[in-house]
């Protein structure tokens, strides 16, 4: 050899690697959703900002606090705790108080994650686990809606509510104060439309109201070959029929299926949520029952329950239903089929 | 895509490298010169090592019976070179053990002819005579793992060989060995497939050939006009990992599924690389016993790659200096594929006969940042050919809880690296598999009465 003999690696086979790894992933999850997030942003203005920085803030700090010292940064940058601040501020409502924001990021990381082991451990998705602390914590603030503002020049009017004191009444709703499509077909048979909710001009959650663009970054994803889509599908499916059949024997009542997919938080609890691969089942026939049990618990609630969302809890119980998919689906291995 | 792999020439499951055959895919095979010292293992085969039939210091011509078969599945070896018997002692093999070896050293006088006669024609030869013949000539599976290749031969009673099945998948990236044995070498190919395929009692031979190589695919088919007697068909395969893998490649070509545990010839096939299908014919027209291979040297630590034919127990050493050695950015080399290969410690160790590779790669390709807790993306269960659940596995061997491996079939994995490769939390799924496998069987179960 004409150089100095080098010294030789033993990294066992295989060498190469396809090449996403988790920070990836979870990048390209972060940018999937950033056109709705700054829709929301547009429609409800600096709040919607303030809310989603203090629910992140909430997450890292939390993920911070409770990690060791040693695996903090690698924890930290694996960008885990962003996308779950990231998603539960984009379920909450603009005009939510700051500090329940930063609570329920606490909660998200701390009871949905850290409590769990850490990221791969939780059984629960973390932010929905936090959606779920607030809504039953603070059911006022959380159910309290407000018409999209729109437009550059209400960006920076904050709602009143946003800096209210930890722990203090909540300023009285002002006038732009509305009911979301959901609460409007539910109380008042009401349908909104089509347009309106397909681009997110009505009055939610802050990131869920534009169902285009939230489809637009899952069509990303599904570019990057960065997302399961067999749960959104089997989701919109299962949540379809369910709505046909019961628009069907009662249109009066019951809406109808382009009214189901694009309302609430269908798309981003579908594409977003359901997906998360902690939570969701390991193989391709687990992945279909999984979002079929999750489109049919949606109609179920939403129709028949006493709130008018649905799809926080519809996940919530497919998640605990996660281990024992797996457990029955688990893959019929080469060569033993017969 | 179970029910997708029936329209395409494919199986399901697996990944898509990329195939990195660009840097060797055209360069015409050339010879590498005699060095001064070989080391041929004895045991360089699946199965029982051959027996040695020469001493210390006696002189041997190349091509001459150096080692015989110690068993039924054992095989010969032959001299790699003229020269004289060294020593025959414990020498540093790839995997790092020390093997018993004979060591020759080259006669740097000689003209290393090979002055054998060919032997009977195969035509006249009973079944029998021919896996005598092959197992005198010392071949073996070409593709990597070595299995003396007169075992498959020797059908049971009852048994019939339908097809024979010609692997030129290729499918492990970089290597283009076999790749130019089709291209340069297409007669022989065609050539050993019918001497096996009648001697089997066959009706009919497939040659799969991945579909990212055109040029093989084409060279065969112009060969095959010349001959249009043959029963021989060439699939052109989907290119995807790991479709040389035996069982895949069978479902690929013949749609069908062989039962765990049982082997090709259960279903009546009996599959052969291409490299040891041209070593058959070589044996039959020239009388040349497997005394050298193809290896191609390739990988970006390596300058000038190059497709050669390599003398066995050449070192590792000789043959990267004949292709100007090792780069600066080099950091490993793998002997085999980057999927499958073993990485080797030194230089010093010999080529041998299932030696397909050698591959450099540097710290872009072997930096293992850091590993993330597994998040049941179920990456690798969609990779896995043999559809079983490696992160399951890869979980019980990381907390030893061997025996738990064996209930999810863990012995049916051929450790392609499929999983590895797919996880996005970069876990070593088929390192640990290879930990789980190998305590299980250090330490078998007991059979449930």
């Amino acid at each position: 050899m004409n150089r100095s003999e080098p010294e030789l690696l033993l990294q066992s086979a295989p060498l190469l690697r396809e090449g996403l790894t988790i920070p990836t992933a979870m990048r390209d999850v972060i940018i999937a959703l950033l056109p709705a997030l700054l829709a929301g942003f547009w429609y409800f203005g600096i709040s919607a900002l303030l809310v989603v920085i203090a629910s992140i803030l909430g997450c890292v700090m939390t993920e911070w606090i409770f990690t060791d010292k040693q695996k903090r940064m690698i924890a930290l940058s694996d960008g885990s705790a962003i996308l779950t601040g990231l998603l539960l501020g984009m379920t909450l409502p603009p005009a939510l108080p700051l500090w329940m924001a930063w609570i329920g990021g606490v909660v998200a990381i701390g009871l949905g994650k850290v409590i769990w082991g850490g990221l791969g451990g939780n059984l629960f998705n973390p932010a929905i686990v936090g959606r779920a602390f607030l809504l039953g914590t603070f059911p006022i603030a959380m159910t309290t809606w407000n018409l999209a503002k729109g437009g550059t020049d209400n960006f920076f009017n904050l709602y009143p509510s946003t800096f209210t004191a930890p722990f203090m009444q909540v300023a009285p709703t002002d006038a732009m104060s509305a009911a979301t499509p959901l609460g409007l077909m539910k109380f008042e048979q009401v349908d909104t439309e089509i347009f309106s909710l397909m681009f997110g001009n009505t009055s939610g959650s802050l990131g869920e109201t534009s169902g285009i663009l939230l489809m637009v970054g899952g069509l990303y994803l599904l570019l990057r070959r960065a997302l399961e889509w067999r749960i959104p599908l089997a989701i919109f499916i299962s949540a379809g029929l369910f709505t046909l059949m019961l628009h069907t024997i009662d249109p009066a009542r019951f809406p109808d299926i382009h009214f189901t997919l694009f309302s609430g938080g269908m798309m981003l609890g579908a594409i977003y949520m359901a997906t998360d691969p902690v939570t969701s089942p390991l193989t391709t026939k687990g992945a279909w029952i999984f979002g079929s049990g999750v489109g049919v618990l949606i109609v179920l609630i939403r129709n028949f329950g006493g709130l008018p969302e649905g799809v926080l809890y519809a996940i919530l119980f497919m998640n605990a239903a996660t281990p024992l998919i797996n457990r029955y689906t688990q893959p019929k291995v080469f060569g033993r089929r017969g | 895509m179970r029910l997708l792999s029936i329209f395409t020439n494919s199986f399901a499951h697996g990944v898509h490298p990329a195939h990195h055959k660009g840097q060797t895919e055209n360069l015409a095979i050339q010879r590498v010169p005699f060095g001064s010292r070989f080391v041929m293992p004895l045991g360089q085969h699946i199965g029982i090592p051959a027996l040695a039939v020469v001493k210390k210091g006696d002189k041997v011509r190349r091509g001459q019976l150096i080692a015989k078969a110690g068993g039924f599945v054992s095989t010969a070896l032959h001299s790699p070179v003229t020269g004289t018997i060294s020593e025959i002692s414990p020498q540093r093999t790839i995997d790092g053990s020390f093997k018993e070896s004979i060591v020759i050293k080259a006669d740097p006088f000689s003209s290393q002819r090979i002055d054998s006669t060919p032997p009977a024609a195969w035509e006249k030869l009973s079944l029998e005579e021919f896996i005598q013949t092959v197992q005198q000539a010392g071949i073996v599976g070409m593709g990597g793992a070595a299995f003396p290749s007169h075992v498959k031969y020797s059908i049971p009673e009852g048994a019939q060989i339908d097809d024979l099945l010609i692997n030129g998948a290729e499918c492990e990236p970089y290597l283009t060995n076999d790749h130019r044995l089709m291209v340069e070498r297409a007669e022989a190919v065609i050539d050993g497939s019918e001497i096996l395929r009648q001697k089997l009692g066959a009706k009919q031979a497939t040659i799969g050939v991945e579909k990212n190589k055109p040029e093989a695919i084409k060279t065969l088919q112009d060969a095959l006009r010349q001959r249009p007697s043959a029963p021989i068909k060439i699939a052109a395969l989907e290119v995807k990992y790991p479709q040389g893998a035996e069982k895949m490649l069978i479902q690929s070509v013949y749609k069908r599924e062989i039962p765990a545990g049982a082997l090709p010839r259960d279903i009546g096939v009996a599959v052969n690389n291409v490299g040891t299908i041209v070593a058959i014919a070589d044996l039959f027209s020239q009388g040349m016993p497997l005394i050298e291979r193809i290896v191609t040297v390739s990988g970006p630590g390596i300058d000038r790659p190059a497709n050669l034919t390599v003398p066995l127990g050449t070192s590792v050493r000789d043959v990267l200096e004949f292709c100007g050695g090792l780069n600066d950015k080099s950091r490993e080399i793998i002997m085999g594929g980057p999927m499958m290969g073993f990485p080797i410690a030194s230089l010093d160790v010999p080529i041998l006969k299932g030696s397909s590779g050698i591959l450099a790669f540097t710290a872009k390709e072997t930096a293992r940042p850091h590993e993330y807790p597994c998040i049941r993306c179920g990456r690798c269960l969609e990779a896995c050919p043999y559809f079983l659940n490696p992160s399951r596995l890869a979980l019980l061997s990381r907390n030893r809880r061997y025996e738990e491996t064996a209930e999810y079939h863990i012995m049916d994995c051929v450790e392609c690296g499929a999983c590895s490769y797919a996880c996005p939390s970069n876990i070593p799924i088929s390192q640990l598999i290879r930990t789980a496998k190998n305590n299980l069987k250090q330490h078998p179960l007991e059979e449930a009465a």
